[in-house]
């Protein structure tokens, strides 16, 4: 165009006119925003990272995007013997360290087929129950600190603090434990510990419950919780949710009952149940496992018997460190297991326990070697993450927080 | 529980299964590749079996000249209590397997988590990607080839 004959007003106009000027919106309320969450967000609990697309305040969509925390345990697996495993195992869920170890030596007992004595099936239960303490006390902080709440989060750890010096006592370390052996323990419950799980659990139930009630009857908690982050059941059973999420559907399923392990069998509990298939259900759900924790341990110190803790199993099973420095016999055996492994016959088995967050299991495939062909950690976080995106769609973004908090995901789990 | 498995699972399918083991007391089928979305299906849909959740699915590397990967799936019946496992053997040559996200829908993440690993396609797939590697990686990290000490240069890092 011959720009001398054209207006000279409009050709300042044209030349104010740019891309951001002549914008123009069709519908406002039509426009999407895609919001990055994590992967350094204190909500994700870890390294969880979020893609939500959001229609002003409500999510249209959300992608979970995982593998920030990937350190290729089930490599590691396949290059370790099965003992030497076991440290590996507390880096798993790092909030129940115990009952990772449990598991994975359950597995691995399976496998070669021992079989433990009675004293240390006890001492393994008490275990997994003061990890699940343990653990339900850090998502009962860290959720009340999601939606607001402080005080409940010292309390909480207070608790924890205590559990963690009982373990300070039971297993010689506070957080990554390493305490079970293929075949029994690393070493016996003294009277001790349990006078100290015993005093602890006299004053826990009210100290627990001092938590609940600053948040039962707090209107601002129970509005941030109902009926937030709905998942139906059918939903929740397809995608194979287990654990508290899977109880606060309706569905009463939990390993201890179902497939017994352990001295479960003989041990009297609840399985708590909930059917409002919202973060409030979910919240309660874990409130009731956690007295029912306490129940349990409680049978559990009344019940457990005197006696060995370790199979005797000398091929398969490392001896006591003092008497590999005086008896040759066990001097033998320790250099052959810590060498060579305990080489379980060729098979495959899958065991799982009912972990903190919900099923944890482990599949290994051995070829009678050394060392474990395939280990496969099932993990209840990655599996119950998945249920993020059908329990965020059309909620509003700021309870993000809470329904990521009523997962209560671990990513040392989700990531492996 | 296992009578009726193996009786239901053989009348319907006898020459899509390979064979049928047991092993501690857990009961394992082994599937031809193409029949494991019809049978996934039937499990699940049996009023009688309820194969209703999916606890896992894993990949795994056998290093072996024929039928090199296998492909497991852990099945739970919560009706029943009583778990089940499936396999498929998935030869070099053809990496490819039909996806069960129809039947379950959890196995979303656990195939893309073995085909992050093992390099399985999984077909029919809603959304193939990897699941805890970058997406710019091009190795298969579980594989028996793949060095414990990982590939130097394989991963690009932050400039400084």
């Amino acid at each position: 165009m011959d720009t001398t004959t054209v207006d000279p007003k409009k050709r300042i106009f044209r030349a104010l006119e740019d891309q951001d000027t002549s914008v123009t919106f069709d519908d406002p309320l039509e426009n999407d925003m895609i919001l990055n969450m994590g992967p350094q967000h204190p909500a994700t609990h870890g390294v969880l990272r979020l893609l939500v697309r959001l229609d002003g305040e409500t999510i249209v969509s959300a992608v979970p995007d995982l593998g920030y925390l990937h350190r290729g345990y089930e490599k590691i697996a396949e290059n370790t013997t099965y003992h030497e495993f076991i440290p590996h195992t507390d880096r798993l869920d790092y909030l129940s360290p115990l009952a990772n170890n449990v598991a994975y030596v359950l597995a691995v007992e399976k496998l070669a087929g021992i079989e433990v004595p009675r004293r240390a099936q006890f001492i393994r239960v008490i275990c997994c129950e003061l990890a699940r303490l343990a653990s339900h006390l850090v998502w009962l902080g860290t959720m009340a600190m999601d939606v607001g709440a402080v005080t409940v989060l010292l309390w909480g750890f207070r608790e924890r603090e205590k559990i963690q010096d009982i373990w300070d006592l039971l297993t010689g370390v506070r957080f990554t434990t390493s305490f079970t052996r293929i075949g029994g323990l690393a070493q016996d419950m003294s009277d001790e510990t349990t006078a100290a799980i015993r005093a602890f659990l006299d004053q826990f139930s009210e100290n627990l419950h001092e938590s609940e009630k600053l948040l039962i009857k707090n209107k601002i908690f129970i509005d941030r919780c109902e009926g937030i982050g709905y998942i139906s059941p059918a939903d929740a059973i397809n995608i194979g949710l287990t654990g508290p999420m899977l109880r606060a559907c309706g569905v009463e399923h939990d390993l201890r009952r179902d497939e017994p392990y352990l001295s479960y069998p003989e041990l009297d509990f609840d399985i708590p149940v909930y059917h409002d298939c919202d973060t409030l259900a979910r919240f309660y759900v874990r409130m009731q496992e956690m007295k029912e924790s306490v129940k349990i341990l409680y049978q559990a110190l009344d019940k457990i018997p005197n006696g060995q803790i370790n199979a005797s199993d000398p091929k398969r099973v490392l001896p006591k460190k003092e008497r590999t420095y005086s008896k040759m016999e066990e001097l033998i055996h320790d250099f052959m297991i810590v060498n060579f492994g305990i080489n379980p016959p060729i098979g495959e088995i899958y065991q799982a326990i009912e972990g903190s967050k919900g099923e944890l299991g482990f599949y290994l495939v051995s070829h009678g070697e050394g060392y474990p062909w395939r280990l496969k950690i099932r993990s209840p976080s990655f599996v119950n993450l998945q249920s993020l995106p059908v329990m965020l769609k059309g909620q509003m973004i700021s309870d993000v927080v809470a329904i990521i908090g009523s997962v209560d995901p671990v990513m040392g789990e989700a990531d492996k | 529980m296992k009578d009726t498995v193996v009786e239901k699972l053989t009348a319907r399918f006898s020459e899509s299964i390979e064979f049928i083991n047991e092993y501690r007391g857990e009961l394992t089928v082994v599937l031809k590749k193409k029949a494991i979305v019809d049978v996934c299906r039937f499990l699940h849909d049996d009023d009688e079996l309820h194969f209703d959740s999916l606890r896992d699915l894993l990949g795994a590397d056998y290093y072996r000249p024929d039928d090199r990967y296998e492909v497991v799936y852990n099945l739970f019946s919560l009706k029943n209590k009583f778990r089940l496992r499936l396999k498929v053997r998935i030869d070099e040559s053809d990496l490819h397997v039909l996806s069960v996200t129809s039947v379950w829908s959890g196995a979303n993440w656990q195939e893309r988590e073995a085909y992050d690993m093992f390099g399985i396609v999984f077909d029919d797939h809603p959304d193939l990607r990897r699941m805890y590697m970058p997406e710019e990686f091009e190795h298969h990290p579980l594989r028996k080839d793949f060095p414990l000490m990982g590939i130097p240069g394989s991963l690009a890092l932050p400039r400084k």
